[in-house]
């Protein structure tokens, strides 16, 4: 384990207890921020779901009038056909915040002419499943644009998710783990060097009073020693 | 302002030309390559790409999943869906939660 690393000293033991504090609340922070995240994925993943079903359908509603149209007419006719078209489509952007997640908002404008004819060309020469599949496409445009905000915020969160989920569990595994094991670590060794001090100060207090003791029972012999003389001397 | 392409082979994405769409029919995987980095760079928001071709570049399509801009959608051909536009949506679902939860 790399508790065994650990320098075991109080400042030490300060600032694992404050990262532990900081890890413990970034945990629960992003948990937070994960489960949000999960519950707007989830709400847009079920309506990118819908949505494609709904426009490759149309998809192939258009591509199969088209299919007939080509059919009907020459490729060089078709090309000539659709060479210039009425209609310019211009698409602004802008940016929603999710979670911090930066995630597209598209805004478009076709400028038309003329709103009801979407038709670059004349119908003279021109077979009317061309007609079908213009406006089976300009009829499944709106959803194919949602379509593409939705998908690509679809995919910005689950980048997001991924990543979130991924700190949440090494924060949760690892990390806080990690520190509690040094700071058990730590304050048991501290302890361990409080209860050595302690000891040795006792002895040291055992060892200083024996001294005083003996030092005290020479000076009492001596002193008796001296009295025994001379009480001698006028004998 | 922004741009909306669509790519892939000319019979799928000439009828997007009407609604003022940018198109670009590309014959060969390599020129398709070169058409999506030249509109990765030039300012254009959304890729229509046909799955046709996308499911054969896709490590292009993975480089550009995490970009903001462009976004590449696929969308199916004229010879009909391949179901790898609804496998993304399944992938994604799987890269967010660790299973397939739909």
């Amino acid at each position: 384990m790399a508790s065994t690393t650990v320098s075991a000293t109080r400042m030490e033991l300060t600032r694992l207890k404050g990262s532990l504090k900081t890890a413990t609340r970034g945990h629960k922070l992003l948990k937070d921020k994960r489960d949000e995240l999960m519950k707007q994925f989830m709400d847009n993943v079920r309506q990118n779901r819908a949505l494609r079903a709904k426009v490759e359908e149309g998809l192939m509603r258009a591509h199969g009038s088209f299919t007939v149209a080509s059919a009907l007419m020459s490729t060089e006719m078709l090309e000539q056909s659709l060479m210039y078209p009425k209609q310019t489509v211009e698409l602004d952007m802008s940016f929603q915040n999710i979670m911090s997640v930066n995630v597209p908002v598209y805004h478009f404008k076709t400028q038309n002419a003329d709103k009801g004819d979407l038709y670059p060309y004349g119908f003279a020469t021109t077979s009317c499943e061309l007609d079908g599949a213009v406006e089976a496409l300009s009829e499944v445009f709106q959803d194919m644009l949602e379509l593409a905000r939705i998908e690509k915020t679809c995919q910005m969160l689950a980048e997001e998710i991924e990543k979130t989920r991924r700190r949440v569990n090494a924060l949760k595994y690892v990390k806080i783990p990690q520190m509690q094991e040094s700071i058990k670590y730590i304050s048991m060794k501290l302890e361990e060097n409080d209860r050595n001090n302690t000891i040795r100060l006792m002895k040291v207090k055992d060892m200083i009073l024996e001294q005083s003791i003996e030092e005290q029972r020479a000076a009492d012999a001596k002193a008796l020693e001296s009295a025994a003389k001379k009480r001698q001397i006028p004998q | 302002m922004y741009k909306i392409a669509v790519m892939g082979d000319s019979d799928s994405v000439l009828g997007f030309k009407a609604l003022g769409l940018d198109v670009y029919p590309v014959e060969s995987v390599d020129e398709a390559r070169k058409t999506l980095h030249r509109l990765a760079k030039e300012s254009c928001a959304i890729v229509y790409m046909t799955e046709q071709l996308g499911a054969q570049m896709p490590e292009e399509l993975a480089r550009y999943k995490d970009a903001l801009m462009p976004a590449i959608i696929l969308i199916p051909g004229k010879d009909g869906s391949l179901g790898i536009g609804q496998e993304n949506v399944t992938k994604s679902v799987i890269r967010a939660v660790g299973a397939n939860i739909l």
